[in-house]
């Protein structure tokens, strides 16, 4: 994707220009009208929701969050999210457990794939091999299978009495690994790749080994890729329902936070006190991550965008 | 602000009641092992690679490094697809019976259902969303405020699929027209004077409904992608359309358009493969009940919920079949318009 992005040299341009730059603007007003509208529309049902979270259950069940403002309606409260966060019982959603899960999980799974794929990548760049270019075609070529034609052989392997770690973390960490592998490969093999030959012959004549060149020079230059597909895959983890859904046993003691929020919605499907405060105790993380490393996460976007 | 108080007071109650921050302490500590354990591991190899011996030292330090990929691809990944592909074609005992799931896929009234299903969704989400995206980049482009206006519809892409199911669920919700609706768009639809209506109950306007929740998600890659490639159109060539009296119509077709083909390749056919694997948005919001199930769901419930593993196998074969061909077309026309330009 060219990122060439003409730079605006308005101290430059003449009159002429400037009056049909101008021109432009004000005949586009159709045009701003119409993106505002969709972002309107964008923003609406996210916002709505939050409202909502907020609204005591009455209030919350008996008059829509578009008329909170009329003093009838007015009211807020946090006891939704103190319900479905802090209150145990057996019926209770419990959440911040469940927190805690997604954190468990979506760290090393994130951690495992970056750090796995960084080497092999380095490996297909850097040390000359016959085979290594067919080799790294084969994992590039595995980005097409679907998870899903791996998840009933790999349960399978999972419940095996030699290996017997299905319902455990350590299941989730191993499949999240294994499905980030081929992208992450293929995007750090790109990046990794078009590191000046003349720095690695450097190092290589100051007789630096494969490790200490991996370390001292692939990772610190690889950083600003590490990033962008470390924030994809932890978003992708934290999001993910179908490898939770497979791997995770679905119990309070390892099934993260999605999971357990696509449960709600089947058991509480009218307990919009309950279902609007876990969505968005859920997606809180994946919006401060958004919101904070946007750059990045356009970055990786821009880099690739095919997974799993 | 009683509220508060009753947050903090249970707080504490479930601090001292409840084993949560001793059994958050453990989860959390166990990361921490298994970090450390990896951490070992990975040393190991790098101490080996780093003292390998002199003759064929190239070689052994290359598998040292692609060893723990290596391994976890063809275990994790290769071996298993092979497996699913031979399960496809047995039955649940593991008897060969050749075509027999997937004649039961391409003939039975609900995997027929299935599968017109995930046909509309594949012509729907793509299109809906580029175009969308596409316009809403155009129009943002070098205006005031691109930046917020860019994060207010890209929001979504970070949000999780459940999250999103429920965000549009409540949308949905349903009320009967004698009670105050709660729903948004029910709301809609009593200020216009209609009666409300069960969204996501009514077939088969209700696989169109789900279909916006995917739309709403994926409009923001889209947009991304595009106004990206937009900023890379040269100037230039605008400002030349324009003295030759092109409208921005005319532009938009006749300049822009071409210019970020390649982009509009990748957007389609990216958002084409999310759209056949996504299974999350039609579990959540209806579980595949009212006609609404498509093959990444039936895949998952067959192969999971019902205890029908093979014919499981054999839509995870299906949904690799539906991918294939568009993975190659995308792989193909890249590389030809690399070699245009």
């Amino acid at each position: 994707m060219s990122a060439a992005v003409a730079p605006e040299q308005v101290g430059t341009l003449d009159p002429a220009k400037k009056t049909q730059r101008v021109k432009a603007r004000l005949t586009s007003r159709g045009a701003t009208t119409a993106a505002i509208i969709i972002a309107a529309l964008w923003t609406l049902p996210t916002f709505g929701l939050f409202v909502s979270s907020f609204r005591p259950e009455d209030k919350l069940s008996n008059s829509g969050w578009w008329t909170v403002l009329t003093p009838e309606h007015w009211g807020w409260t946090l006891s939704n999210y103190h319900a479905v966060l802090f209150e145990s019982g057996a019926s209770s959603a419990s959440l911040g457990s469940y927190f805690v899960n997604s954190i468990v999980i979506s760290v090393p799974a994130t951690l495992f794939p970056l750090v796995i794929a960084l080497m092999a990548a380095y490996a297909f760049a850097w040390i000359p091999f016959k085979g290594s270019s067919w080799i790294f075609v084969t994992v590039f070529a595995l980005q097409i299978v679907p998870l899903q034609m791996a998840l009933i052989p790999l349960i399978r392997i999972f419940n095996s009495p030699w290996l017997d770690i299905s319902g455990s973390f350590a299941a989730v960490w191993v499949a999240h690994t294994i499905f980030g592998l081929p992208l992450a490969i293929f995007l750090l093999h790109n990046f990794i790749s078009e590191i000046p030959r003349e720095i690695m012959e450097a190092a290589r004549v100051d007789g630096a080994s494969h490790t200490q060149m991996f370390l001292k020079i692939i990772i610190p230059l690889s950083l600003p890729a590490i990033a962008s597909i470390g924030i994809f895959q932890f978003l992708w983890v934290w999001n993910d329902l179908l490898v939770a859904l497979v791997f995770s046993g679905g119990g309070v003691g390892v099934a993260p936070v999605t999971q357990r929020l696509a449960q709600l919605a089947g058991q509480y499907g009218n307990s919009w006190e309950i279902l609007t405060a876990a969505a968005f105790v859920s997606i809180i993380v994946p919006l401060i991550v958004f919101f904070s490393l946007q750059k990045y996460f356009v970055r990786g976007l821009l880099a690739g965008s095919t997974k799993g | 602000m009683l509220s508060v108080e009753h947050l903090f007071a249970s707080g504490r109650l479930a601090s001292a009641s409840s084993s949560f921050w001793s059994d958050s302490g453990g989860k959390l500590g166990g990361a921490l092992i298994a970090v450390a354990v990896f951490a070992a591991v990975i040393g190991l190899l790098m101490f080996f690679a780093d003292h390998a011996p002199k003759r064929n030292r190239d070689f052994i330090q290359l598998i040292l490094f692609v060893l723990p990929a290596l391994v976890l691809l063809s275990v994790g990944l290769v071996w298993p697809a092979v497996q699913t592909v031979w399960q496809s074609f047995t039955d649940d005992n593991g008897k060969f019976i050749a075509f027999e799931n997937f004649v039961t896929i391409a003939t039975d009234p609900t995997m027929r259902r299935v599968l017109i299903n995930t046909l509309v969704w594949v012509a729907l989400v793509p299109t809906l969303s580029s175009s969308i995206g596409l316009a809403y980049a155009v129009f943002i482009d070098k205006s005031k405020g691109e930046k917020l206006l860019k994060s207010l519809v890209f929001m979504p892409m970070a949000i999780s699929f459940v999250g999103a199911s429920i965000i549009w669920g409540f949308m949905y919700t349903y009320r009967a027209p004698a009670f105050p609706q709660i729903g948004f768009l029910n709301q809609l639809l009593v200020w216009a004077g209609l009666p409300s209506q069960q969204f996501t109950a009514s077939s088969p306007m209700n696989t169109f409904y789900l279909i916006i929740i995917m739309v709403w998600i994926q409009t923001g890659f889209a947009m991304v992608i595009f106004s990206a490639a937009i900023k890379g159109v040269p100037g230039e060539l605008n400002e030349a359309a324009a003295l030759d009296g092109a409208n921005a119509w005319q532009r938009f077709w006749n300049v822009t358009v071409p210019w970020i083909r390649g982009s509009i390749v990748v957007v389609v056919t990216t958002i084409t493969i999310a759209t056949l694997k996504v299974f999350d948005i039609v579990r959540t919001v209806t579980g595949g009940q009212f006609n609404t199930s498509v093959v990444a769901n039936e895949m998952y419930s067959r192969a999971f919920r019902l205890g029908q593993p093979s014919l499981g196998a054999a839509l995870a074969v299906v949904l690799f079949l539906m991918v294939f061909p568009i993975i190659m077309y995308n792989v193909r026309t890249l590389r030809r318009y690399k070699e245009a330009h």
